[in-house]
């Protein structure tokens, strides 16, 4: 019998005794108010992200800094160009040298603060988490409620690869201080910037 | 976080300027306001800056049964350990409170998490086909092993087949459970543990203490130790900012040079074929993004049905385990990246046997918060190595003796039952009542020491006959010398080496109620 | 109402006087108590350490004792919690069905049974913590614990209200164990006396001057603790506070 077999018959002989109907999951009542764009902001500030504004002539503004210290930076938005075509990376690797990375997210979560990234927003996937800085184009219109909504949402049915990101990459496994970069990005700034093409 | 607010660190020996100076306890946020997310404490909790040998763990010997109480107090000898280990503990649980209390629909979350877990297990056969099929058509390699040695042996296969050596891995309790890391060193297979807290115990040769806070029973010294040992830090250096941009330093060369990388997995999601990982550093995801071959081990009780229940999952886990709103990373793996290979490997190692286990298959829901460890007075006072088992605390004491019933038969004796993992439990695993029915069927299987049940054959004998009973506490002065040995049942006196003993009263109830309400014999 | 009053082994051998508030607040209201003069255990020892059988005879004992009354009352969590959850060693008959949905403990039985809303003869003018047992607190739902989000509530604490000049304190871990356990304090004895040791100092912080509980077995392990740390806490049953004790 191969391990599938046994185990599969093991499974089926020990099928717990009664009825366990699968219930059905309400969407609950948000837990924030109607004001998504501050309550995610809030949000995600508490975990660890940042939000800037875009400026009247400069959607990068607030990151403009950052940008301009950048050595290497990729972008998979139109609305900047980078100095690396993440669309001729070839292997992940080549990405580490990022310092920063600009893509755009899917949608946010007011709830949590996350904003949601599928393969073909990241382009190379690994490039949001061998950056050293990640900076996120995210429109206003684009944030749901809460975590509940998000998983209606069929991105996740679809993608190859969907991953939801909450402020930087974080650790305190070392006597609870928090320390951001902890394998991945070191921070994750999310610019408010509508689509371009809606 | 603009160019000027970095703090350069003077000291020699950090490699990136991002580090924090030492004299900041802890990140804030760009409201100025301090941070506590992820593991983050809500308050500084630092041991004091004293050498204090770390306490290990059980003695493991063999099939013998594990002293959890002898290990227990060897941690507790060491105060500074003990105390940083309950605080900090306790920390994540008021987290979790707070968080918990923020949520109107909280406890009825509790109970659909619960009821998808238990739909799950009773039609677990199906959604298992279910996955299989869906992953198959993704493209992924399905694999399934009946037991941890099965498990290995599986990706070693799938290694040499690819002529791999190394590789990059995140956090699993399963592949804790198979032994994953000492049979790869046997095999030449080198891996990299890429959870800070994970590598820790990886360089330090020792057990995760904590599902999710592997080195939680470490001070920054006993790191800061281990580094200098293992990473060649400073060893005069126990700031946790160096310390910890010292591991990713490090551990950055072996992420990009892995031939595979390796993650364990939160949900399986039946619908899709999808593969959750819930991680706060991204490891999983630079593990499953980076090298061209990605494998996810994956316990067959981490199936869900649907997308759409993921949202009750994913509300619950953080919260309970760190009073963290979300992880700051939920990982949704699907389909193999362009070129590369992804596989699943399925594992049983007991879990379809517990499923017939009628008191014991709900522990099967568990989702490794860790919530139950964090509020377990016990367990914070003993640390997780204690336990001698990849299981420790409250979920261990009623998981552990699954796997080897006399190794681990005095576990479910290391609670007082207070309930509190149950209330916590974000599936509403009635833990502390699992406890309860081991304890029962570990005496009727005699496997329990001969001494205490020998006792409470004799207590029960006793209690079971008033005439006898009277006479055991009556005939003697005061009811002390004798009531311990049923009441406390106690051969050793091990009450009074910590406790004072209780006075002894002038006369027992019973023999008040004789003298003043029985004078004409009525009652 | 007839009642059985059910003292369990460590307030009849170490506790007397809890017995005696008890039975002397059960009579304040009218209530027509018996004390069954063979009555010797609830078979919890026994049953707490896996040995069922080894209980069998004792909860048969119980039964026989306790059978025969509108209500058994017990000024102990523990033992309520074990005859209503866990005296299952015996044949379920009528009879054991009945005795085990009957007994209550003390502070429930005042509080949902007698919905006492008056204690004029009590007078404790003390800064006092209140101990939670845990069979009390989870077992048999004495108070909502601090782990669910469920609308609060608490019946020894609505009881204490009623005792005039009682000052609660609030505790840091309002109700986390203090490891007493049974068997556990003292087959695990560092790690119960560690719990004991931490629970008596934080009581000590509140402020405290009396530790009210209603079990005997956690006061017990309670103060033998504070006693080895030099602690001048006092401990006393809530029995005896509702009583009228005058302390």
């Amino acid at each position: 019998m191969s391990a599938r077999e046994a185990i599969f018959s093991d499974i089926r002989q020990n099928r717990p005794a009664g009825e366990f109907p699968l219930p059905e999951v309400p969407l609950f009542q948000p837990l924030v108010g109607d004001d998504l764009v501050a309550e995610f902001g809030e949000r995600l500030v508490r975990m660890g992200g940042r939000v800037a504004e875009p400026g009247a002539d400069d959607v990068f503004a607030g990151v403009r800094e950052r940008l301009d210290a950048a050595k290497v930076v990729a972008s998979a938005v139109p609305e900047l160009e980078g100095t690396l075509d993440l669309r001729a990376v070839s292997r992940p690797q080549e990405v580490n040298d990022v310092d920063v990375a600009v893509v755009r997210a899917v949608f946010g979560i007011a709830e949590t603060g996350s904003v949601l990234f599928t393969q073909d927003q990241l382009i190379v996937n690994a490039v949001a988490y061998l950056a050293q800085h990640l900076v996120v184009l995210l429109d206003p219109a684009d944030i749901l409620p809460n975590v509940q909504a998000a998983y209606r949402r069929p991105e996740f049915g679809q993608a190859a690869y969907a991953v939801l990101h909450t402020g930087p990459s974080a650790t305190a496994d070392i006597e609870g201080v928090l320390i951001h970069g902890a394998q991945g990005v070191r921070s994750l700034t999310v610019v408010l910037q509508p689509r371009a093409n809606p | 976080m603009s160019a000027e607010e970095l703090h350069p660190r003077e000291r020699e020996g950090v490699v990136n300027p991002a580090v924090r100076a030492a004299t900041d306890e802890s990140e804030r946020g760009q409201d100025g306001r301090r941070l506590d997310h992820a593991e983050g404490s809500s308050k500084p909790i630092k041991a004091p800056p004293v050498r204090e040998p770390q306490p290990r763990g059980a003695k493991i010997r063999g099939d013998r049964p594990i002293d959890q109480a002898e290990a227990a107090e060897r941690f507790l000898a060491a105060p500074l350990h003990a105390a940083a280990h309950d605080e900090r503990l306790w920390d994540l649980r008021k987290k979790r409170d707070a968080a918990a209390f923020g949520i109107p629909e909280w406890e009825e979350l509790r109970e659909l998490a619960s009821q998808i877990k238990t739909h799950t297990l009773s039609h677990l056969d199906l959604y298992l086909e279910q996955f299989e099929a869906a992953a198959k058509a993704n493209g992924v390699h399905v694999h399934w092993a009946r037991d941890g040695a099965e498990h290995n042996r599986i990706v070693l296969g799938i290694l040499r087949d690819h002529g791999a050596r190394t590789i990059v891995k995140s956090k699993s309790m399963l592949t804790e459970e198979c032994g994953f890391r000492h049979f790869m060193a046997g095999e030449g297979i080198e891996i990299i543990e890429t959870d800070l807290g994970e590598r820790i115990q990886q360089l330090d040769d020792e057990e995760p203490s904590h599902i999710v806070a592997p080195a939680v029973h470490k001070t920054r010294l006993d790191v800061a130790e281990v580094f200098a040992r293992t990473l060649g830090t400073d060893p005069d250096n126990d700031d946790a900012h160096y310390l910890a941009e010292s591991q990713r330093e490090t551990t950055r060369p072996h992420i990009l040079a892995a031939d595979a990388g390796m993650t364990g997995c939160n949900f399986a999601i039946a619908e899709t074929g999808t593969v959750v990982t819930c991680t706060n550093e991204g490891n999983a995801d630079l593990s499953g993004n980076v090298p061209k071959l990605q494998i996810h081990s994956i316990g067959i009780e981490k199936l869900i049905p649907r997308i759409e229940h993921l949202g009750v999952f994913i509300r619950l886990l953080s919260r309970s385990a760190l009073g963290s709103p979300i992880t700051q990373y939920t990982s949704h793996f699907r389909k193999p990246r362009t070129g590369s290979e992804m596989h699943y490997v399925l594992v049983d190692n007991g879990r379809a046997a517990r499923l017939g286990m009628e008191e014991f298959w709900t522990s099967l829901k568990c989702i490794r918060c860790g919530a139950c460890m964090n509020t377990c007075p016990v367990y914070r006072r003993s640390g997780g190595l204690s336990y001698g088992a990849t299981y420790a605390g409250p979920i261990g004491l009623i998981i552990d003796p699954t796997f080897n019933k006399r190794k681990y038969s005095t576990l479910p004796f290391s609670s007082t039952m207070n309930g509190s993992c149950t209330n916590v439990c974000p599936v509403k695993i009635n833990i502390h009542e699992q406890i309860f029915a081991w304890r029962k069927v570990l005496a009727e299987e005699h496997q329990i020491p001969l001494l205490k049940q020998g006792m409470m054959k004799a207590a029960g004998a006793v209690l079971a006959r008033p005439a006898a009973y009277r006479a055991a506490i009556g005939a003697a002065d005061s009811a002390l010398k004798v009531l311990p040995r049923f009441a406390v049942y106690n051969p050793l006196n091990t009450w009074g080496k910590k406790r004072e003993m209780p006075d002894a009263p002038r006369q027992s109830f019973h023999a008040w109620y004789k003298e003043n309400r029985m004078k004409d014999g009525s009652k | 109402m007839r009642i059985g009053l059910f003292v369990p082994c460590y307030v009849d051998a170490f506790e007397p006087e809890v017995g005696i508030a008890t039975l002397e607040l059960l009579e304040r209201f009218g209530l027509d108590v018996h004390y069954p003069y063979d009555q010797t255990c609830c078979g919890q020892p026994m049953t707490n350490t896996g040995c069922h059988q080894e209980a069998a005879a004792t909860e048969a004992l119980f039964v026989k004792n306790f059978s025969g009354f509108d209500y058994v009352v017990a000024p102990s969590g523990s033992c309520v919690h074990q005859v209503r959850e866990h005296l299952t060693a015996i044949p379920q008959t009528d009879a054991v069905r009945k005795v085990r949905e009957t007994t209550f403990e003390l502070v429930e039985f005042l509080h949902d049974v007698l919905k006492v809303e008056a204690l004029p003869w009590a007078r404790f003018p003390h800064k006092v913590a209140y101990h939670a047992n845990c069979n009390a607190l989870r077992g048999i739902d004495h108070a909502r614990p601090s782990e669910l989000n469920l609308p609060y509530f608490s019946k020894p604490l609505n009881l204490l209200k009623k005792v005039a000049g009682v000052e609660l304190v609030n505790l840091a871990r309002p109700d986390e164990c203090c490891g007493f356990g049974g068997a556990f304090s003292v087959f695990e004895p560092a790690v119960s006396a560690k719990m004991g040791y931490d629970k008596v100092a934080d009581q000590k912080r509140a402020g405290a001057d009396y530790v009210v509980s209603a079990d005997s077995s956690c006061l017990m392990h309670q103060k033998g603790c504070a006693e080895r740390l030099g602690l001048p806490l006092k401990y006393i049953h809530i029995a005896q506070v509702l009583n009228g004790a005058a302390a």
